[in-house]
């Protein structure tokens, strides 16, 4: 197989339960490995559902979720992330109690932190250099959101699932967000970000799918629908409209 | 990076000067010196405060790992004080094993039996420990009502087996020779095990703020404590990590079996569900999952029940649990809350 068409990660069919709750209802997504994916849609489509069950968080009842052509739907939590996909959850997942530099020291998993990657990190995130060492409870939810998202880059990985960064920040915090994913993506990362920020999501997508009711309902370039607002207000319905 | 300055600078406004919450950690001297007026002579008040940081502190060897195993994986263990008599009856066992040792005048012959006595407890608690987790944790995960059930039961079970092995009757156990007796300061008495155990459960308590604070496997534990599904995305397996805390958690629980026998003098198979009761009250006192609170509330217990035993006998089983209730009614998550995602 060509490797250059294989898309990094890619859902086939995959559904998923909660208990007794049929939250995915047969996702297909494809996320070509290189680029920025955004995964759109309105609140309760299935987005974080999605990328939980990529995670092993949650297992798929049906169907395949492929990473480099190797089916991981079965894999647990930790093998997924051993195979250096990160991710960076909605609640952002910090641990409160430990400093800034231990929620960064556990996330480096290979080895001690290296210097000059802190330092590149620090220029998208000085608020981090400047509590390093007191406690990640203490920081505000953009800090936090910003030590979440360093825990990622700390190591190269392959793959980052981000969900909703861009929730309560202010604008000049998702600038440096974008900034951020912008020189994540020319290291060669694949990113799938989930956004209900259309604003933020056109300005960082490659490539974008939009989720319905468990489902992937649109595929294709960010390029096309920007360029095409009637699309995007079928798609998008209110989440547009409330973030334009 | 050329672009980095293209970034608009974050607010660095200052953060709140970091809140350590001492005025738990301050109950126990002001409970110490509340103690003294009440108690009235002080020499006995220093024999009972002696007395009630022994007693704090086995129990805190018996609770820390109980605490840790509910923080990482919700697993409440209500069967964990088999390990405190198995580790006492080891420990008994091992002891009158070692007559020349705990007979002879040499302090340090004296405590090398203590020191085997409490290693082959620990050892022994430990491995029981894993098997427990495998056969009666494992199944029942994520299933609270079950798991109350299950390990009741396990306890139960194990507490016949104890009985089948050692037999009914309670058991002495004697202190080596060179740890009889008290040290006398004036008109003030403090029996030398009390001495060595205080000794013991400090140093264990200092080994283990080590390890959870400056080793990358204690900020793990304390991490999958705060949010165990955050650490396994991170890539690590919380589950050795929870077979590792529940078998040291075991171990620890042996070896205060032992201590509690020596300070007892005496072992009886009731002494596991003895004290599982203030295993309970203190690391709900604690805030579950804390080990700094199951420490302090430890310390309380201890000296609550020493205190109380000596001023109003009647009301000493009492007393822990108003302890316990007068703290909730004060910080209802216990004294440390851990930071729960
Ligand atoms: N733990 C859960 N238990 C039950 N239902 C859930 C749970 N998590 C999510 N859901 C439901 O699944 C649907 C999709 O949720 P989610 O994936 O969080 O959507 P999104 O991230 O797109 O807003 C919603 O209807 C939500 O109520
Ligand atoms: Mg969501």
């Amino acid at each position: 197989m060509n490797s250059s068409v294989q898309p990094l990660l890619a859902l086939d069919g995959v559904h998923t339960h909660i208990g007794p709750y049929h939250i995915l209802h047969g996702v297909d997504l494809a996320v070509a490995k290189g680029g920025i994916t955004m995964l759109l849609g309105r609140n309760g489509a299935g987005k974080t559902t999605t990328l939980r069950t990529v995670m092993g968080l949650w297992h798929a009842s049906a169907g395949t979720i492929r990473f480099d052509g190797n089916d991981i739907s079965e894999f647990a939590t930790p093998d997924v992330a051993r195979l250096d996909i990160a991710y960076v959850p909605e609640n952002m997942g910090i641990f409160s109690d430990l400093t800034v530099r231990e929620n960064l020291f556990l996330a480096a998993r290979k080895g001690p932190l290296d210097a000059a990657r802190l330092d590149w990190i620090f220029g998208f995130m000085p608020a981090l250099k400047t509590f390093w060492l007191q406690r990640a409870g203490l920081l505000s939810g953009g800090q936090k959101q910003m030590l979440s998202i360093a825990r990622a880059m700390v190591e190269p990985r392959r793959l980052l699932l981000v969900d909703e960064p861009s929730k309560g920040l202010a604008p000049a915090i998702i600038q440096n967000l974008i900034v951020a994913f912008g020189a994540l993506r020319d290291e060669g990362v694949t990113i799938l970000l989930v956004e209900q920020n259309f604003n933020f999501a056109s300005k960082l997508g490659d490539t974008v799918a939009v989720m319905d009711n468990g489902r992937v309902v649109h595929a294709g370039t960010m390029a096309a629908l920007v360029a095409d607002p009637e699309l995007q207000a079928r798609l998008l319905g209110l989440s547009l409209d409330s973030h334009q | 990076m050329s672009m980095s300055a293209a970034i608009a600078p974050a607010k660095v406004e200052d953060l709140p000067a970091a809140p350590r919450d001492w005025l738990p950690i301050l109950l126990v001297p002001i409970l110490i010196l509340l103690a003294l007026p009440l108690v009235g002579s002080f020499p006995t008040w220093a024999t009972l405060t002696i007395a009630g940081l022994a007693m704090g502190l086995i129990i805190f060897l018996v609770a820390s790992g109980l605490t840790l195993v509910f923080g990482l994986m919700d697993v409440m263990n209500f069967g964990h004080g088999i390990f405190v008599a198995l580790g006492a009856f080891v420990g008994v066992t091992t002891i009158s094993m070692l007559g020349g040792w705990t007979a002879s005048s040499s302090f340090a012959l004296n405590l090398a039996a203590i020191g085997c006595a409490g290693l082959a407890a620990a050892v022994v608690a430990g491995t029981v420990g894993i098997a427990f987790e495998r056969v009666m944790v494992r199944p029942v995960y994520g299933l609270h009502l079950k798991q109350i059930l299950v390990t009741m039961g396990g306890m139960i079970v194990a507490e016949q087996v104890i009985l089948a092995l050692w037999g009914p009757e309670a058991r002495p156990m004697m202190r080596p020779a060179s740890l009889q007796g008290s040290f006398i300061f004036g008109d003030v008495a403090i029996e030398k095990f009390r001495l060595l155990a205080v000794c013991l459960g400090l140093a264990i308590f200092a080994a283990m703020f080590l390890l959870l604070n400056r080793t990358k496997l204690g900020l793990l534990i304390r991490a999958g404590v705060q949010d165990r599904e955050m650490v396994e995305a991170l890539g690590y397996r919380v589950r050795f990590l929870f077979i590792g805390v529940f078998a040291a958690g075991s171990a620890l629980a042996g070896l205060g079996g032992t201590m509690f026998g020596l300070y007892q003098e005496l072992v009886t198979t009731a002494i596991g569900a003895q004290m599982m009761v203030l295993i309970f009250i203190v690391i709900i006192i604690g805030g579950l999952g804390s080990v700094g609170g199951c420490f302090v509330g430890a310390l309380l217990v201890g000296l609550a029940s020493n205190y109380i035993g000596f001023v109003a006998p009647k009301v000493n089983l009492f007393s822990s649990i108003l302890l316990m209730v007068l703290i909730l009614l004060w910080r209802p998550q216990g004294l440390f809350p851990v930071a729960k995602r």
